[in-house]
């Protein structure tokens, strides 16, 4: 119960097919990584999970502790957990990374209910120097203007204050240099724990070295074809997809 | 009238309304020869249509300014000290004035220390009768050239209600003098008349606030503003539109601007079923530095029309203004903007830019900038921008957990603030970002979602 459920997933964009039944598992305390080569659907997927709407989801669904999530407003995924790192994060101009925070937080409060501003801050300071992010920049404009290692940076610094059940993080690592990827891996190690499950996507193993996945899912063509330990990250790395492809193709889907 | 004038829906007059206005009015003889010369006028220009220039894209008018009542002041005074209470929107202040309706519900005493250097912060009537001259130099001098010369003749024929602010040569004020004009009764008219008077080298700032007193009665506003700077002077005038949604509001402003002047004007829009606004400035004199700035919050169905006019007449002299309008729901906005730069206004730098946040694919962004330059050697330039909440960044705010109406009042501060920052007075920037945040909640048209109420304001990084 305690999982995120996948279960058996068709979507599609534009009347193309870019889920193809795929069923995941994510349970509380776990964390796994989702592997697979470019364009197979790994974004596609979050997004599902996030409730975009630009996608039609065709079949399958998607439990959160035995919730059904299909079909519901991004908010209100939001609020029963779900929270997705963005591969790309979007720039909003006007709009300060604390201001933004803190509406997410109250969002989550009690009608009538207010955010203690004073503890508010303190929390956002400390989860700031924890991901080295200048304490500055909690007044300007979310993502306007940053590195790309910056935003990403903010993409956890956000999924930290809001500490969500479950997280999607996807690409986190894609822009990373080596210390930032250190620290990003150390706030996101710190947030694993027995009541949060964790869905990592990468093309590197690199970031696993870090974050060491109690699973490892390979994801071709919109399904998942393959799902073992931490080794199997280790042998994509240096076997590349086509023996997965090689593989397929001697076995009918 | 003839018959067929009264079944128009422009018919004038209703049932002698002017008449009974007329017959009860207090001002002088002299003053209502000017009304009824005024009514005369009102009733010869015809109402202006959409088809014409100065009102594209403008709704029908949908109201009959001539049927209005003037509520006596037997009937409104019993709300007077309820409204005077809620008058509040400034406290630190050189002064202050409420009209309830055209009436004086309240005034504050001048300190000692203005009386003596000559300040003038008075009712119309009273100013009247006390400096004939000084009102007459300047009150009815001015119309509008913007589309709304038939409402503005209604608004010389009814106004009594208003006040002349006169700051002498040289004394300079630092505390803003405060004006509340209320809207309180089922169908008032309301003629609220603003008369500044800078003298040379002084310096004031004026706010005027216009609200009504209950959500959910009609009323018909018509108010003129006219300022006058002369040479030196330094006016910042800040305008806060607030009537309810099912006022018809017009505002009529005209800035006189004379040598080395500073002049600043802000406007807050957010009330009235439609609001008509037009704002010109003459530059009469060089060195002159005159800054226009608006923001508007439409949403539902309201409709804001904005139709400005600056003018340079005089070289060395710079104009800049910015109009911001964030839409939501179906609402609309219209912005019309001319610079015109007489062929003797060498060396002008005028600038006109309107920009519009587009907060939901229903509503409605209308720009229609313009120049028109005589002179050769000047920096001009016009622009206009709308751009759109992206469903992109709407689903990064809603993937966060925040409601589609907390982000969009997050992305309106956001687009407000630099404007906001000029208000320059930090009570009345408070107060103003809670109006704002207001027209956030409540809505007609918005999804109920629990905790809609962010606080957007930052408190400052340790
Ligand atoms: N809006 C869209 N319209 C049409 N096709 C789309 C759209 N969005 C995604 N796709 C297609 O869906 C497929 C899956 O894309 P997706 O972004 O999910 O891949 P991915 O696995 O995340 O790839 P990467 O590793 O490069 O991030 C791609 O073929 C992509 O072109
Ligand atoms: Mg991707």
């Amino acid at each position: 119960m305690s999982q995120l459920e996948i279960r058996n997933l068709s979507a599609s964009i534009e009347g193309q097919e870019i889920l193809k039944n795929l069923s995941l598992a994510v349970p509380k305390g776990e964390v796994h990584a989702l592997m697979g080569p470019n364009g197979t659907g790994k974004s596609t997927l979050a997004k599902v999970l996030a409730g975009h709407e630009d996608y039609e989801v065709t079949g399958g669904s998607v439990l959160l502790d035995g919730e059904e999530i299909l079909g519901k407003e991004p908010d209100e995924i939001a609020h029963a957990g779900l929270f997705l790192a963005f591969q790309y994060p979007l720039e909003i101009p006007g709009v300060s990374i604390a201001n933004f925070i803190r509406a997410a937080l109250q969002s989550r409060l009690a009608e009538g209910e207010k955010l203690d501003a004073p503890a508010y801050y303190k929390r956002l300071h400390e989860k700031m120097d924890l991901l080295q992010i200048d304490r500055k920049f909690s007044s300007r404009a979310l993502n306007e203007g940053f590195s790309g290692g910056e935003k990403k940076r903010c993409e956890i610094l956000q999924m930290s204050m809001l500490e969500p059940s479950y997280c999607v993080m996807d690409e986190t690592d894609s822009g990373l240099d080596i210390d930032a990827l250190k620290v990003v891996a150390n706030g996101v190690n710190l947030m694993r724990g027995p009541d949060r499950g964790i869905l990592v996507i990468t093309h590197y193993q690199r970031l696993l070295d870090y974050i060491v996945p109690d699973k490892v899912h390979v994801m071709y063509d919109g399904r998942i074809v393959r799902t073992g330990d931490s080794e199997l990250a280790k042998e994509l790395e240096s076997r590349g997809y086509d023996w997965v492809r090689e593989e397929l193709a001697g076995s009918p889907a | 009238m003839d018959s067929t004038e009264i079944s128009s829906p422009e018919v004038t007059d209703l049932g002698g309304a002017f008449e009974r206005h007329l017959a009860l009015s207090v001002v002088p003889p002299r003053w209502k020869e000017w009304k009824r010369k005024h009514w005369d006028h009102y009733r010869e220009l015809p109402m202006p249509r959409p088809r014409e220039q100065s009102w594209r894209f403008a709704s029908r008018i949908d109201f009959d300014p001539g049927g209005i009542t003037l509520p006596s002041l037997a009937e409104v005074e019993s709300s007077f000290p309820e409204i005077v209470g809620q008058s509040d929107l400034v406290r630190e202040q050189a002064g202050r004035l409420v009209f309830v309706d055209n009436h004086l519900a309240d005034r504050t005493e001048l300190p000692a220390e203005l009386v003596e250097k000559g300040v003038v912060f008075q009712p119309l009537l009273e100013a009247m009768e006390r400096d004939p001259d000084l009102v007459e130099r300047y009150l009815f001098q001015e119309s509008t050239n913007l589309g709304s010369e038939k409402f503005h003749a209604l608004h010389n024929a009814y106004t009594e209600g208003g006040y002349l602010l006169h700051v002498p040569d040289n004394v300079e004020v630092d505390l803003p003098f405060v004006v509340h004009h209320w809207h309180a009764m089922a169908g008032a008219g309301v003629f609220p008349h603003i008369l500044v008077v800078a003298g040379r080298n002084s310096r004031l700032s004026v706010v005027d606030v216009q609200q009504s007193w209950q959500p959910d009665r009609e009323g018909f506003i018509c108010a003129v503003g006219n300022v006058f700077a002369a040479d030196g002077a330094r006016v910042f005038r800040k305008t806060i539109q607030n009537f309810n949604p099912r006022a018809v509001s017009f505002q009529l402003d005209t800035n006189n601007v004379e040598r080395d002047t500073t002049v600043r004007s802000i406007n807050l829009n957010l009330g009235s079923r439609r609001a008509r606004f037009e704002n010109e400035v003459r530059i009469n004199g060089s060195g002159a530095d005159v800054k226009l700035y608006s923001l508007t919050v439409a949403k539902d169905h309201q409709e804001f029309d904005q139709r400005t006019l600056q003018i340079h007449n005089a070289p060395h002299a710079t104009s800049d203004l910015l109009y911001k309008n964030a839409l939501l729901d179906e609402s609309r906005t219209i912005f019309s903007g001319l610079i015109k730069v007489a062929e003797e206004a060498q060396e002008t730098d005028a600038y006109q830019t309107n920009r519009n946040l587009l907060l939901n694919e229903q509503a409605q962004a209308n720009s229609l900038p313009g120049l028109e330059i005589e002179a050769n050697d000047v920096k001009c330039s016009h622009g206009a921008t709308t751009s759109q909440l992206d469903p992109e960044e709407l689903f990064y705010f809603l993937q966060r957990g925040i409601p589609r109406r907390v982000a969009q009042q997050l992305m309106v501060f956001g687009f407000f603030e630099e404007v906001i920052e000029q208000f320059d007075h930090e009570e009345l920037e408070e107060n103003l970002r809670a109006l704002i945040r207001e027209q956030f909640s409540g809505d007609v048209l918005a999804q109920p979602t629990p905790g809609a109420h962010a606080e957007p304001e930052e408190t400052p990084a340790s």
